[in-house]
């Protein structure tokens, strides 16, 4: 057992941490999201500079190929400043995908262009209607021209409407539910037929809704083979989810610090509200729930990469059901102890409250991922 | 024992009914059970259609032009409203200074005020707390100098909800700084318009704007607009604060909401089966619809019972007001990652442009953020714990 962060590990955890604090304060954040755009091109180019865009990408395509707990590392300290740029997209979703299934030439045209932070992509999964169940792809995929037509909606489409390209599923064969018969295509966000409506969400990040109304693809647009990609797509949410669940600790425990300076500061019957014990007990509630949540974040992180698949289904569903329910308890409880401030727009705290609400409805809230461990119980012989 | 309603009090409901289903506009009803943001003529017009029916005022005494109805009857008129989609009423005016004024108020102030509160004319609001001092509200600071026939008052009053649309603020002053805190607070009566008055916006973690900072320099107050005594405040603060609390059990709005959470679980799809057929989240849905029938009835009994209130009506506002967070967690899981998008334009009821998901997923996640200051305002939730353990336990 080790829990211990390498030395490059400790290191990037530092730098990156000194780049949050210093050049992504509470103002800059603000107005990121006030433009509409959905990232900032300055930290973007810098996040590319410091070498975080090509991380987890083999050495063969400009990447350090770096791991799940690298992303891990890179996760909380943007969940402590709430960054608002597309590294979850692009990086974690895209990039992985095309990482673990892409062919060489995809590989080649797509890592290094992404490791530059010249290429914003997005993963297209999701569907009106479905949920979260991953296997609910009714958008089709037809044979023609050669290559593929694409038809069907997508929706939660995480910092789709910024993509250049997007990586988006279509049933090749089967029907909606089946596992098999999930094919990926690469379609360029500008493709005759695409329509793409983009969204800010209640976090200061951006979503959308696709529209596919025949879409063309030549041939070559496929990722991974045909009819399997299932499995593929389950463990790209999966990196997404650990890297979300490191997204939360970091927000966790902001929010912890910012609590427990503004329960030091505030004065209300002649003394700081942090000596009354009902608020102390709710704080080290919040302090333990933390610390829960780092332990189900560093065991989603390293089985995130894993190709075992009943293993990585259970921890990764674990730590996402038990994090949002941490981050749920905390989130209000912090709320809660900054009393009429922390419903105000103006605190630190109320924007992480709603991030952290948006991890819980994101790939699957705790509800969802309950359900996914109960079921392996069920298949468990005695 | 009987947990039915007399046969009057069906008939009472009857009634309400039909005047909601005759008179209550569609435009309204739209706004309100869409949760759409509501212009400020949306709240005055259905005022206006009240006044002119003669039910105004469903917690006030007919000599001052209310109703005179029973505490059940003005339960099951406000069930009523809130399940056809009726806007709620001013509470600040007809439910929380009117009683004052009544109560503790002379002859010229419930003349001149009370008629523009009825007709929805005047619209009020309420300065009482202030940046340093919320659950400890007697630590309050805005002063208020006597001159002549004139009060003096400089200071701030924080979160206050219609602050930018109201004519009139009922304020918790300080006119003495002698012996305890409680003892130097008097209730005044101030115009929004005076000079010296400017009102800041606050925005909530919704993106909205529903309160304010109010800011008094130098404003003269006319003396006869002290209600009851000078000093004496407090007493009249309190009197309001019970009357805020036994309404913030909003059984009403929760039942309102109930139905559209079961309507939501039938319509939002889960793949192939609708929501409701989804066990783990209609395990959620029975919880919340139990806790809304024990709070329902426990409403009813701490209402009739003959002792009144008193310190248990606390009972109402924790779980009145943790109920209705929670309805709309649960509006909002039930929408799932549809209620991540933030459309401001579409709470306005010409929106047509494209959303994700249903209407339901566009309110859903502002509006669980919104009621977290459910448990926060009229008494912080642990303000009101403390009063169960202080005066109903006796600890």
């Amino acid at each position: 057992m080790d829990f211990t962060l390498t030395e490059e590990q400790q290191m990037l955890q530092d730098s990156l941490r000194r780049f949050v604090d210093n050049e992504y304060n509470f103002d800059k954040r603000s107005e990121i999201i006030a433009t509409g755009k959905g990232l900032d091109k300055g930290t973007w180019s810098a996040l590319a500079e410091m070498g975080l865009l090509a991380f987890t990408f083999p050495e063969d395509y400009d990447g350090l190929g770096g791991n799940a707990v690298d992303t891990m590392v890179v996760m909380e300290c943007f969940g402590r400043g709430l960054l608002v740029e597309p590294y979850l997209a692009t990086v974690v979703l895209a990039g992985g995908l095309i990482r673990d299934a892409g062919s060489d030439a995809q590989k080649a045209a797509l890592l290094p262009a992404i490791a530059s932070g010249e290429k914003l992509m997005a993963l297209a999964h999701h569907e009106p209607g479905n949920r979260y169940n991953l296997n609910r792809v009714n958008t089709e995929a037809k044979p023609s021209n050669g290559g593929y037509v694409l038809n069907g909606r997508k929706t939660a489409v995480i910092h789709g409407g910024q993509a250049d390209q997007l990586i988006i599923s279509a049933r090749t064969s089967g029907s909606a539910g089946d596992a098999s018969g999930q094919s990926l295509f690469l379609v360029d966000a500008g493709a005759s037929g695409l329509t793409i409506n983009d969204f800010a969400t209640h976090d200061g990040q951006r979503t959308a809704d696709l529209v596919l109304e025949n879409v063309q693809v030549p041939e070559n647009a496929l990722v991974g083979p045909l009819d399997q990609a299932a499995p593929l797509i389950e463990k790209a949410f999966d990196l997404g989810i650990a890297a979300i669940c490191a997204e939360a600790v970091g927000a966790m425990e902001a929010l912890n610090a910012t609590t427990l300076a503004y329960s030091k500061e505030r004065k209300q019957f002649g003394v700081p509200i942090a000596k009354f014990q009902v608020l102390q007990h709710r704080m080290a509630d919040m302090f333990m729930a933390a610390e829960q949540a780092r332990t189900m974040a560093i065991l989603a992180a390293t089985n995130a990469d894993s190709d075992d698949r009943e293993q990585r289904r259970r921890a990764i569903s674990s730590a996402k059901a038990l994090i949002g329910q941490y981050a749920r308890e905390l989130g209000q409880s912090a709320v809660q102890i900054h009393g009429g401030m922390g419903v105000t727009e103006e605190m630190f705290c109320s924007h992480l409250f709603k991030r952290l609400t948006l991890i819980n409805l994101q790939f699957g809230n705790s509800d969802y991922h309950l359900e996914q461990v109960s079921n392996l119980l069920l298949a468990e012989t005695a | 024992m009987n947990l039915n309603y007399t046969p009057e009090q069906d008939a009472f409901r009857q009634e309400v009914r039909q005047f909601l289903n005759d008179k209550l506009p569609d435009d309204i009803r739209e706004q309100v059970q869409k949760r759409l943001r509501m212009p400020k003529s949306t709240t005055e017009r259905w005022q206006k259609i009240l006044f002119d029916q003669g039910w105004g005022a469903s917690n006030w005494p007919t000599e001052h032009g209310g109703t005179g109805w029973d505490a059940v009857q003005q339960l099951i008129f406000e069930e009523e409203c809130a399940m056809a989609g009726a806007p709620r009423q001013l509470d600040f005016g007809l439910r929380m200074v009117a009683p004052v004024i009544m109560t503790f108020g002379n002859e010229e102030q419930k003349q001149r005020f009370l008629p523009g509160i009825l007709s929805g004319e005047e619209w009020w609001c309420q300065g009482y707390s202030e940046p340093g001092a919320g659950s400890d509200l007697a630590s309050l600071r805005t002063s208020a100098v006597r001159d002549g026939d004139h009060y003096v008052v400089n200071g701030q009053k924080t979160w206050t909800t219609l602050g930018q649309h109201a004519e009139w603020i009922f304020c918790l002053v300080r006119t003495s700084t002698e012996g305890k805190p409680q003892e130097g607070i008097s209730f005044l009566l101030i115009h929004m318009d005076d000079p010296g008055i400017s009102v800041r916006p606050i925005i909530m973690l919704d993106g909205e704007h529903e309160i304010n900072e109010v800011y008094f320099d130098n404003v003269r107050v006319p003396v006869a607009n002290l209600v009851g005594k000078e000093n004496q405040g407090w007493t009249y603060a309190k009197f309001l604060l019970g009357h805020e609390r036994t309404g913030l059990a909003n059984v009403g709005q929760s039942k309102s909401m109930m139905a559209r959470l079961k309507a939501a679980a039938r319509e939002e799809r889960d793949g192939e089966r609708p929501l409701m057929e989804n066990p783990r989240f209609r395990d959620r849905l029975a919880q919340l619809d139990m806790e809304l029938q024990a709070l329902d009835l426990t409403v009813l009994r701490i209402l009739t019972d003959a002792k009144g209130p008193g310190p248990a009506a606390s009972i109402l506002k924790i779980r009145g007001t943790e109920l209705g967070q929670n309805l709309y967690e649960l509006l909002m899981e039930a929408t799932g990652h549809d209620a991540m998008a933030h459309l401001p334009e579409a709470l306005d009821a010409d929106y047509n442009g494209p959303r994700p998901g249903s209407e339901n997923a566009t309110i859903a996640a502002g509006e669980y953020f919104n009621m977290r200051k459910l448990t926060i305002f009229g008494g912080s939730n642990e303000i009101q714990r403390g009063i169960i353990s202080k005066l109903v336990l006796g600890l």
